[in-house]
């Protein structure tokens, strides 16, 4: 664990602080988008299609219209009078606003309804006739590249198929080679369903249009909210919206995880209606449309191969997946990165040869793509090559922990230059394998094991020795339609020492608050309690690209440091002034500068700042404050190692969680508490997925888990208390050290837990099992091997 | 559409209201729209997350599926409610104390859950808590904190 450097009253990195946000949500005066109410604020609900797949033959907004209080029902022909019935996606593709000809999944937005209030609005809902035409669904992605498939985006004019991109990376005769050279192959097809991140808050937003300044403020649920605002200047710029005049505020975000990149339908919608009513107008969409509309993650059919030696070092990883995108090509994926970061897929291994093949497809369901608490697509590697490698060990008859030790990285081999093109900064595998098997104690379980599996009881332990890619991005490779994946801060010290930081992030519960001003802390030494940290509001923050994929501490909180560095520069010159000395005569420790060989003789921070505006030298300009707009030199390769230990009951098919021992490598860290919270929650959210939730589909497109309900988020009930820890290994290229953590749990916990269940049933032939593992799917199996209770 | 209008009396974290409001109006809006306590919040509208649990004569419910009518007479106790006098609650406290909140979203419902469990059982065990908050639903924190923070401010109660 890394030492605080500084003093508790100071509060820098490595001290547990409590949440500065904490005292507004404990009290319930958190600012979410719900909370807001303007002066005249109209309320819109959304028409949304039962089917999946029709031709809108008439839509009837008379009955609607006559409901006293609907003031506006709005139409794809609406909007096709301003040209705003279809946008871009943040993958460049496009997507229907509202439609004006067909509806491409079950609850597409149809129309919307304005009305005095949310009451009114939902039944004008109601009233609003639409006469539908159903068309032929396609819902399986490898029905929908067969030549026979209907061709769904008739909008693309040149669109003779339903595939959407081909990618692939690393050296396909290379592999291919090894393949055929190898003693030993292991192959295995797995799914990973379409999820949702189901943040407690849903989506939404206040869309205040003012006629007489022609301004335009959306408070929204974004976690981007300075991309947003480029999105809308450049897509409406033709109705008259400027740059300047538009303000995205994005207050209390209740959890984003993902879901809350996206620019949704429901937004544009507002905001046009806003614009010509000249009145606030607020959507908050319901759960049900939530899970149904917005964008999910995952979605990836993966066939996965693995080549080795008989000892079992591994040679060469061949993958070919198919990505169901749905209507559109809505994730969002850095630009140049249509598979996101799946190419991480080698994983924590010193594999020589790698292949993998991502086709993305059209279907009729929702659009995304998004991740998770995922950063683009490694939640898909990850748990690719943590099977993979379990099945390998099952087909060696090796233990899988001696597998993993043997193949990993070795720690002296890094930077590492993976076999599909990644550098890795810094690693220590075996150190967090080895801490897991020793907190869960390994090798007493595999004994306890054997002891049931005797007695006919099944028990299994699982481990995922992930490495993950986050902190996007270097802009040489990095840009979301055009915008380069730097990230910012603006650094202003105040007379008397106190400070205001601003971002070009948006924390949705992460904390940034609290750590950013610890971060200033440790590089300023003004104490991180006089270090008040804003984000999200357009009109204030430094431009950034947002807070997803774990980049907030790789990029912003790196600006952060740097902008104080650059604060110091000053400072130091101010300092030597009032000291009468040379600025090289001068040495920094916390808080303050001192005259070399006369510690006695010395400056704080605080008479420095006050001297910045009452007393600075001549031909300096007043002032201390400092922006930094931080481009990442590589991206930072958090990794770890988790141990799942799982009872399954024979009756049901329940599976258990005993244990999950997690340990895990971010970097130096800035709030070790805080950090702690990440992994807890990651872990939940990783949990989820590798047991309760999916969101699927009948053969019509109907949706059936759309709903609370059907889609299972996890309880404190099925949530075991998670054991921590972790090894520090710096990042060399962080201006701090430090790597990233909002997501490592997520992606690492899936396959621990899916392991673990293999191998509870190991014994009985089973080598997979996809996700969610639920009792059903057990208990089939079970059935299948006499077994069941 | 016209909808029958009833005048309703509630007292909400001890200060008396009188309402006139419609049928269909649920707690929750009446609380966060007419009342303006916006920290009870709405995260599904069907009684599964829990965001917007308040007391109802001293027992949790999900007031986003009570109607307001159904409230008249009753005492309502939200979030806003805990604080007295300038003085956080002990569950305020340790929920802030053992990070047992991330967005907040969720904290308002699950400290007026803990707030009731702590009501009626003083020293309640994990078990006893995970199945309290079991119809809470948090999406950052993991549950993990938040039973030690209902932990830590049932030793806190005790102990007052």
């Amino acid at each position: 664990m890394t030492t605080p450097k500084t003093s508790p009253e100071v509060c820098g990195m490595g001290h547990s602080m409590k949440r500065k946000e904490d005292p507004r949500f404990i009290r319930g005066r958190g600012n979410y988008v719900d909370d807001i109410q303007l002066p005249g604020m109209l309320h819109m609900d959304i028409v949304r299609s039962p089917f999946a797949h029709a031709k809108i033959k008439s839509i009837n907004t008379e009955k609607a219209l006559k409901i006293p209080g609907v003031l506006a029902v709005i139409t794809g022909e609406t909007l096709a009078k301003y040209n705003l019935h279809w946008m871009p996606t943040l993958m460049s593709d496009t997507q229907m606003v509202l439609p004006t000809e067909k509806v491409m999944y079950q609850a597409q937005e149809v129309a919307a309804v304005i009305a005095t209030d949310r009451y009114i609005a939902a039944d004008g809902v109601e009233a609003v006739e639409v006469d539908y035409e159903p068309l032929p669904v396609v819902v399986d992605p490898f029905k929908a590249l067969d030549p026979s498939a209907p061709v769904l985006r008739t909008d693309k004019k040149d669109k003779k198929d339903n595939r959407i991109f081909h990618w692939q990376a690393g050296d396909k005769a290379a592999t291919d080679k090894a393949f055929a050279d190898a003693d030993v192959t292991v192959v295995q097809d797995m799914y990973l369903p379409r999820i949702h991140v189901a943040s407690i808050e849903t989506c939404g937003c206040v869309a205040d249009f003012d006629r007489v300044t022609g301004k335009l403020t959306v408070y929204m649920t974004t976690q981007a909210p300075h991309a947003v605002r480029t999105v809308f200047a450049l897509v409406a710029g033709h109705v008259g919206l400027s740059e300047e005049k538009i303000r995205i505020v994005s207050p209390d975000i209740g959890g984003g995880f993902g879901g809350k990149v996206p620019v949704y339908p429901g937004y544009v919608i507002a905001t046009a209606a806003s614009v010509v009513i000249g009145k606030p107008i607020k959507w908050v969409e319901d759960r049900m449309e939530n899970l149904q509309a917005d964008s999910f993650a995952r979605d990836y059919h993966i066939h996965a191969e693995l080549a080795a030696k008989k000892d079992g070092t591994m040679t060469a990883l061949r993958i070919k997946t198919i990505a169901d995108h749905g209507y559109t090509d809505a994730a969002a994926n850095p630009s140049k990165f249509p598979a996101g970061l799946f190419s991480i897929c080698t994983g924590s291994y010193a594999l020589p040869n790698a292949f993998a093949e991502v086709d993305g497809v059209y279907t009729n369901k929702a659009p995304g793509g998004i991740a998770y608490r995922c950063s683009f697509r490694v939640t898909e590697a990850v748990h690719c090559i943590e099977r993979i490698t379990d099945v390998l060990a099952q087909e060696l008859k090796m233990d899988p922990a001696e597998l993993r030790m043997k193949n990993f990285i070795p720690p002296e081999k890094f930077p590492y230059k993976s076999a599909l093109g990644w550098e890795y900064d810094s690693g220590n595998y075996p150190a967090a394998l080895r801490k897991a098997m020793e907190m869960v104690g390994y090798e007493q379980l595999r004994k306890e094991q054997a002891e049931k599996r005797a007695k006919g009881e099944l028990m299994g332990i699982g481990i995922s020795s992930f490495t993950e890619i986050v902190g996007a991005g270097p802009s040489k490779n990095f840009d979301i339609l055009g915008l380069k994946m730097f990230d910012s801060c603006e650094i202003r010290v105040h007379p008397t020492g106190k400070a205001i930081a601003r971002f070009g992030t948006k924390s949705q519960g992460q904390g940034h608050e609290t750590t950013y001003a610890q971060i200033v802390a440790e590089e300023l030494g003004i104490p991180a309690a006089h270090v008040q940290v804003e984000e999200g509001d357009t009109d204030t923050a430094p431009y950034g690209l947002g807070t997803y994929a774990s980049r907030s501490t790789p990029t912003a909180g790196a600006a952060g440091a740097m902008a104080a560095r650059k604060i110091r520069e000053k400072a130091k010159k101010i300092a030597a002034h009032l000291l009468e000395c040379s600025p090289d005569d001068l040495v920094w420790e916390t808080g303050k500068f001192s005259v070399k060989g006369a510690p006695g003789r010395s400056k704080s921070i605080q008479d420095i700042a006050f001297a910045a505006y009452t007393n600075h030298p001549q031909g300096m300009e007043a002032g201390l404050e400092a922006v930094s707009y931080y481009d990442p030199p590589n991206l930072t390769f958090p990794f770890g190692s988790y141990i799942a230990v799982v009872d399954i009951d024979r009756g049901t098919g329940a599976v258990k969680v005993r244990r999950f021992v997690a340990v895990d490598d971010c970097g130096n860290i800035i709030n070790p508490m805080i950090v702690d919270g990440q992994i807890h929650g990651g872990l939940t959210m990783g949990l989820a997925p590798a047991l309760l939730e999916e969101i699927s589909y009948d053969d019509d497109g109907n949706i059936t888990g759309g709903s609370f309900m059907d889609y299972l988020v996890p309880t404190a009930m099925e949530t075991p208390a998670w054991e921590t820890a972790k090894t520090v290994t710096p990042s060399p290229h962080h201006p701090f050290g430090a790597k990233g953590v909002g997501e490592s749990a997520t992606l690492g916990a899936p396959p621990a837990i899916a392991n673990a269940v293999v191998d509870a049933l190991s014994h009985l032939g089973v080598r997979h099992v996809d996700i969610p593992i639920t009792p059903e799917k057990v208990w089939r199996l079970l059935k299948e091997k006499g077994l069941a209770e | 559409m016209t909808m029958a209008t009833h005048e309703i009396r509630m007292t909400v974290n001890g200060a008396p209201h009188q309402l006139r409001v419609e049928s269909r109006l649920l707690l929750v809006h009446l609380l966060r729209e007419n009342l303006r306590l916006t920290g009870t919040h709405i995260g599904c509208d069907t009684t599964h997350c829990g965001a917007c649990t308040v007391l109802l004569d001293g027992e949790p419910v999900k007031s986003c599926t009570v109607l307001a009518v159904q409230a008249d007479g009753a005492e309502i106790a939200t979030v806003e409610g805990l604080e007295q006098n300038g003085k956080l609650h002990p569950i305020q406290e340790a929920f802030w104390d053992k990070h047992g909140l991330q967005c907040g979203y969720c904290t308002p419902g699950m400290m007026m859950t803990g707030y009731a469990l702590l009501a009626r059982d003083k020293q309640p065990s994990e078990t006893d808590i995970r199945e309290a908050i079991s119809g809470n639903l948090c999406r950052c924190t993991g549950y993990s904190n938040i039973v030690k923070a209902i932990q830590s401010a049932a030793e806190r109660l005790r102990q007052q």
